[in-house]
C-alpha cells in the first residue's frame, strides 16, 4: 500500500464538444490524496466537484488524464469494477439503496462489493446479527427493521444506511457528492456527525462535497476549492483549523481575480 | 354447464400460459424490462418441441432444448440492448422480427408442425385435461422453487436490484449489463418452457403461436398481483399469484367464448384488460389523490425526507 490513496493527473472533461453547448467541466485538474485525508470540496454550481466524483467513480471516461487508486491505473476501468476501491452517497437519498428490497437484502449486496458473489443464500442469520450490530451503530433505531423495504424508510435513514454500504467493506476512498444537501437541517447534521464518526473510526481517505462552507471548514483534515473546472484553493491542517467563512471568501476573491462569487455559496 | 365443461380445459391452459407470465415476470418486473422477445420465444420454444418430437427425441430432451432455444433467444435480445446501445423495447422487437424467420427454418418452411399423442407420451394433453393439470402443478412448484432459490442468493440478489436500482448496483460492484442478459435468457427460456408445454398440450406448433403473449402475460401479472400484494407481497406468493391471475384469464376467456363473442375480438379484449390494469394506478394517482390529502392522517407519510 503507498501512501498516496488518489493520483489525479492533468484531467480533462468536455461535454457536448464541437457544439454550442459545449461545456469543459474538468480543466487539466491535478490533485492527490494521502492515505487518510479528508478532504472537503467546495465550490459554485459548475465548478466541476460532481464531474470530478463521478470521473474517480467510473461513471464515465475522461477525454485526457489519468486516474490512480492506490497505485492502480483505474482511468478506463469500468464503474462495476473499479467500485471494489470506492464507497459512494450520492445527493439523492434515492439513488444509494434498492427501494424494493429489504435493509438486509441491501447490506447483502454491499456486503459483497469487491468479492465475488456466490451461489449461496445472500442473507444467512450469522449476517442478520452482524447486520443488526451495524444498524445498531446509527443509533435510528433501524435495528429492528431488517426485513423492512428500504422504499418505505424516509430520506435521512435511507442516506445513513447508504453510508453504511459504502463503509461495510472498507473502501479505499469514500466519494459523498453532496450526501445531506437534499435532507433537512436536523436530518443533514445527524447523517453528517455519523459521516464524521465512520470516517474516523475507519480511517477512511474521503473526498466530500458539500455547498456548506461552515461544513467544508468543520470537517476533514483538508479544503480544495474548486473552481471552472480546475483546483483553486487547496487549505490542510492548521491553517484549514483555523479558517473562517470570511477568509474562505476574501481567498476565493483574491484566487479568482474577479468577484463572480456564487451566490449558492455566500448564502450558505 | 357449458362453462363447468370448459373449466378443467381453462384451468390446464391457464397454468401452461402461466409459466410464461412468471417469464414475463421477471423481465418486467424484476428487470424493469418490457420485454417483446416473448411473442416470438415462446412460438420458438414450441416449434422446437414440436419438431423435435416429430424426429423421435424423447419429450424431456425436447422441452429441454427448447427452454434452451428460448434462454438464447435472451441472450440476443439482452447483448443487442446492452453491447450494441438499442433501447430495450427495441431489442424484443427486433429479436421477435428475427425469431419469426428462424421459427420458419425451424418448422422446415411449413406454418405448422403436429406432434402425435400416441407415438410420444406428451406431458400435458388437451385429451386429458386432469393429468395436465396435475403436470402442470408439479412442473410450476419446482419453477417456483428452483426461482426462488435462485433470488436469494448473492448472485440473484443483484438480479432483483439490477431492476430496482442500477445506479446503486453499480457502485455495490454489481456488472449491470451482464446481469440483464442472464435475466433476460432466464426469463426467455421459461417462456419458451411453456410454449414448448403448450405445443404439446395442443398437439401442434403453430407459426402464428404466440403472437400478443406479452399482452396475455401483463394481464395475468395485474390480475395476479392484484391479489397477492393484499395477501404477502413476496416474490413466491407473487409468483404463484402469477398463476393464478393466469388461469383466472382463462377461465374469462372462456366464458366469453360462450356467450358469443367472435373468437377474432380476443386480442382486443386481453389488451383492453392490460389496458385498465396500468390505467388504474395512474388514474388514482392523477385525480383521486388531492382529495385524500385534505386529511391530515393519510398526507403524514407523504414526502420521505422527514425526520430520521
Amino acid at each position: 500500500m503507498s501512501d498516496v490513496m488518489l493520483k489525479i493527473t492533468d484531467l480533462q472533461k468536455t461535454f457536448n464538444p464541437g457544439t454550442v453547448n459545449a461545456k469543459t467541466a474538468l480543466n487539466g485538474l491535478n490533485l492527490e490524496l494521502r492515505d487518510g485525508d479528508f478532504v472537503t470540496v467546495i465550490g459554485g454550481n459548475g465548478a466541476g466537484k460532481s464531474t470530478l466524483l463521478n470521473a474517480i467513480a467510473g461513471v464515465w471516461k475522461p477525454d485526457f488524464g489519468k486516474i490512480e487508486i492506490d497505485g492502480v491505473d483505474v482511468t478506463f476501468m469500468p464503474e462495476f469494477k473499479r467500485a471494489k476501491f470506492l464507497g459512494r452517497v450520492f445527493q439523492d437519498p434515492m439513488k444509494g439503496t434498492s427501494p424494493d428490497m429489504e435493509i438486509a437484502e441491501n447490506l447483502a449486496i454491499a456486503s459483497r462489493r469487491g468479492i465475488r458473489r456466490r451461489f449461496v443464500m445472500g442473507v444467512r442469520r450469522a449476517d442478520r446479527a452482524k447486520y443488526k450490530e451495524l444498524l445498531a451503530s446509527l443509533e435510528l433505531g433501524l435495528e429492528d427493521r431488517l426485513s423492512t423495504k428500504v422504499g418505505l424508510l424516509s430520506g435521512g435513514q435511507r442516506q445513513a444506511i447508504t453510508l453504511l454500504m459504502a463503509t461495510m467493506n472498507r473502501p479505499k476512498l469514500l466519494l459523498l457528492d453532496e450526501h445531506t444537501a437534499a435532507l433537512d437541517p436536523k436530518t443533514a447534521a445527524k447523517v453528517l456527525e455519523l459521516t464524521d464518526q465512520i470516517v474516523h473510526k475507519n480511517k477512511l481517505t474521503t473526498l466530500m462535497i458539500t455547498h456548506n462552507m461552515k461544513d467544508a471548514i468543520a470537517h476533514g483534515n483538508r479544503l480544495i476549492m474548486m473552481y471552472d473546472g480546475n483546483v483553486l484553493i487547496d487549505v490542510s491542517g492548521e491553517e484549514k483549523k483555523n479558517l473562517t467563512v470570511e477568509q474562505l471568501l476574501s481567498l476565493f476573491h483574491s484566487a479568482s481575480h474577479d468577484g463572480a462569487v456564487n451566490d449558492r455559496l455566500v448564502l450558505n | 354447464m357449458a362453462f363447468l365443461n370448459a373449466l378443467p380445459g381453462a384451468i390446464a391452459e391457464g397454468l401452461i400460459w402461466g409459466l410464461m407470465g412468471i417469464g414475463v415476470y421477471i423481465s418486467y418486473k424484476i428487470l424493469d424490462i418490457a420485454d417483446l422477445t416473448v411473442d416470438g420465444s415462446i412460438c420458438t420454444g414450441g416449434c422446437v418441441c414440436a419438431v423435435l418430437l416429430a424426429g423421435g427425441f424423447p419429450v424431456w430432451a425436447s422441452v429441454l432444448l427448447a427452454l434452451l432455444a428460448g434462454a438464447l433467444a435472451g441472450v440476443v435480445t439482452g447483448l443487442l440492448h446492452t453491447a450494441l446501445g438499442v433501447p430495450s423495447i427495441l431489442s424484443g422487437i427486433l429479436t421477435q422480427l428475427i425469431l419469426y424467420s428462424v421459427n420458419l427454418c425451424i418448422l422446415g418452411g411449413k406454418s405448422l408442425v403436429a406432434v402425435d399423442p400416441r407415438a410420444n407420451s406428451l406431458w400435458v394433453n388437451m385429451s386429458n385435461n386432469p393429468s395436465s393439470i396435475l403436470t402442470m402443478v408439479i412442473i410450476a412448484a419446482v419453477l417456483i422453487i428452483c426461482l426462488w432459490l435462485f433470488f436469494y442468493t448473492e448472485v440473484g440478489l443483484t438480479l432483483k436490484s439490477t431492476g430496482d436500482n442500477p445506479d446503486m448496483s453499480r457502485a455495490q460492484g454489481v456488472n449491470v449489463k451482464l446481469n440483464k442478459v442472464v435475466g433476460l435468457a432466464i426469463a426467455n427460456g421459461i417462456v419458451a418452457l411453456s410454449g414448448a408445454l403448450l405445443a404439446q398440450y395442443k398437439g401442434s406448433a403453430n407459426i402464428n403461436d404466440g403472437r400478443g403473449a406479452i399482452v396475455i402475460g401483463l394481464a395475468a401479472i395485474f390480475i395476479g398481483l392484484s391479489v397477492s400484494m393484499k395477501i404477502k407481497p413476496n416474490f413466491v406468493v407473487s409468483l404463484i399469484g402469477v398463476l393464478f391471475g393466469s388461469i383466472v384469464y382463462y377461465i374469462i376467456y372462456n366464458f366469453v367464448i360462450l356467450l358469443g363473442l367472435k373468437t377474432d375480438y380476443l386480442k382486443m379484449l386481453s389488451a383492453i384488460i392490460v389496458a385498465i390494469f396500468l390505467a388504474v394506478p395512474y388514474l388514482k394517482s392523477e385525480y383521486f389523490t388531492k382529495r385524500k390529502s385534505l386529511h391530515p392522517e393519510e398526507g403524514k407519510n407523504a414526502g420521505g425526507g422527514g425526520h430520521v
